[in-house]
């Protein structure tokens, strides 16, 4: 592929997801291209970008962008932020919204669904403590195929091993031969839509938290900030952003500061001030008896 | 360095994992059976233990109840791997006292991931 066609796939990429293409990248999102160009039966890529380029190419494009934009995820990964998510920012939301008795909240890449549901599965496991309580869990991602397989909540017997611990695969999934499929309950926890980082968040309505982890890293700074910003936007003045290991608002805004001794959750502003006094529900939730893993030895 | 014993009636299995665990910084003593197993945990406790569930002498399970009962038995972590793969069999050993469970065929992958899982990473 000549440097004219990469950079017309690159501008496209940029374009349609916000995603940059960086040079790491370039092999991967060859291999991704690939077989998309051998179904169309095209003999390398630079033939699959002249049939980007020819008109009525548009559900080709979308097949490109989401073969380009699709990452690999596993159950509780990186596991850290779940145990924020168990025994930080769910107490505190449990204090906060004890009027109300509902929380929402938005996983904003959420792939093939093993984040939204390590998520329902971290719920399941506090339910004596949300006896009464409305849980939404919003999960969008970018690609309809990817969005696919995460609401059928079917998964391999090698994704069931990375992230997820044996005692909640057999009591959370039905075994079918070699596959496994989370349990209903899970699945009518979540609600999967498409939805393009790009566009406007309004019609998402409101969240108490929000995890965006892994995808400001495919964006350039402006792209970035302008996310973070929307988000702000959409994200109670009380709730909660949750980004990924290599991810940070440092720099990029000002609408969120990281939680101290929470590594990859952020708050806004108005909040961490709050905490000084002690009244504040961090207080009281830093007080909480941890609730016990589902892990343990 | 931490120590892992690989328990598997199969050599390929046990060379397998042992170039696995050696990339993770474990230093490694292997056991065919069971029984071999148990001696060698009587003389020393490993920091883990990788096991195969079909061998013969001594079976995964009846050596996973014989290691809990020796003193200082509870304290090696075990990472059950087995090729019987249903809800069952994972039931049992953690019953029995697995920590973890790992379904063969396996990776390096799924070893650092179930290793991570126990903590032993």
């Amino acid at each position: 592929m000549n440097g004219a066609d990469y950079d017309y796939l690159c501008k496209l990429l940029k374009t349609r997801s916000g995603l940059v293409l960086s040079a790491e990248k370039h092999y991967l999102a060859e291999s991704r291209r690939l077989p998309l160009a051998r179904r169309e039966r095209l003999q390398n890529l630079a033939g699959l970008v002249a049939r980007l380029r020819a008109p009525d190419a548009e559900p080709l494009i979308v097949e490109v962008v989401e073969a380009m934009t699709t990452n690999e995820s596993f159950f509780f990964r990186d596991k850290l932020p779940f145990e924020h998510f168990r025994d930080a920012i769910m107490p505190a939301l449990l204090s906060a919204r004890s009027a109300t008795r509902r929380v929402r909240i938005w996983c904003a890449a959420a792939a093939t669904g093993q984040e939204p549901y390590s998520l329902a599965m971290t719920l399941r496991e506090m339910s004596k403590d949300l006896r009464g309580w409305r849980i939404e869990i919003v999960a969008t991602d970018l690609s309809t195929g990817v969005l696919e397989k995460a609401r059928s909540g079917i998964y391999s017997q090698f994704e069931v091993q990375r992230g997820l611990p044996a005692l909640m695969l057999i009591k959370y999934f039905a075994q079918i031969g070699e596959i496994w499929q989370i349990a209903p309950e899970f699945c009518a926890m979540v609600k999967f839509m498409p939805f393009n980082l790009l566009n406007d968040f309004a019609s998402l309505g409101r969240f108490d938290v929000v995890l965006c982890r892994n995808v400001l890293i495919y964006f350039d700074q402006t792209t970035k900030i302008g996310v973070l910003e929307r988000i702000a936007g959409v994200t109670e003045r009380d709730g909660f952003l949750v980004l990924g290991g290599a991810e940070t608002v440092v720099g990029l805004t000002d609408r969120f500061r990281p939680m101290p001794d929470k590594r990859g959750v952020y708050c806004q502003p108005g909040y961490l001030a709050a905490e000084a006094t002690p009244e504040s529900n961090i207080l009281k939730f830093s007080a909480m008896p941890r609730v016990a893993g589902a892990t343990g030895r | 360095m931490r120590s892992c014993l690989v328990v598997d009636d199969s050599s390929v299995i046990r060379k397998v994992a042992r170039r696995i665990l050696e990339g993770m910084q474990f230093e490694i003593t292997e056991a065919e059976d069971g029984e071999q197993a148990l001696g060698a945990c009587q003389r020393q406790l490993p920091d883990a233990i990788l096991l195969d569930w079909n061998m013969p002498k001594m079976d995964g399970y009846e050596f996973l109840k014989a290691l809990r009962r020796l003193p200082g038995g509870d304290r090696p972590i075990v990472v059950s791997c087995t090729t019987e793969n249903d809800v069952a069999h994972i039931a049992r050993a953690l019953h029995a006292g697995a920590n973890e469970y790992i379904m063969k065929p396996f990776d390096r992958e799924i070893v650092a991931a179930k290793f991570e899982e126990v903590g032993l990473m």
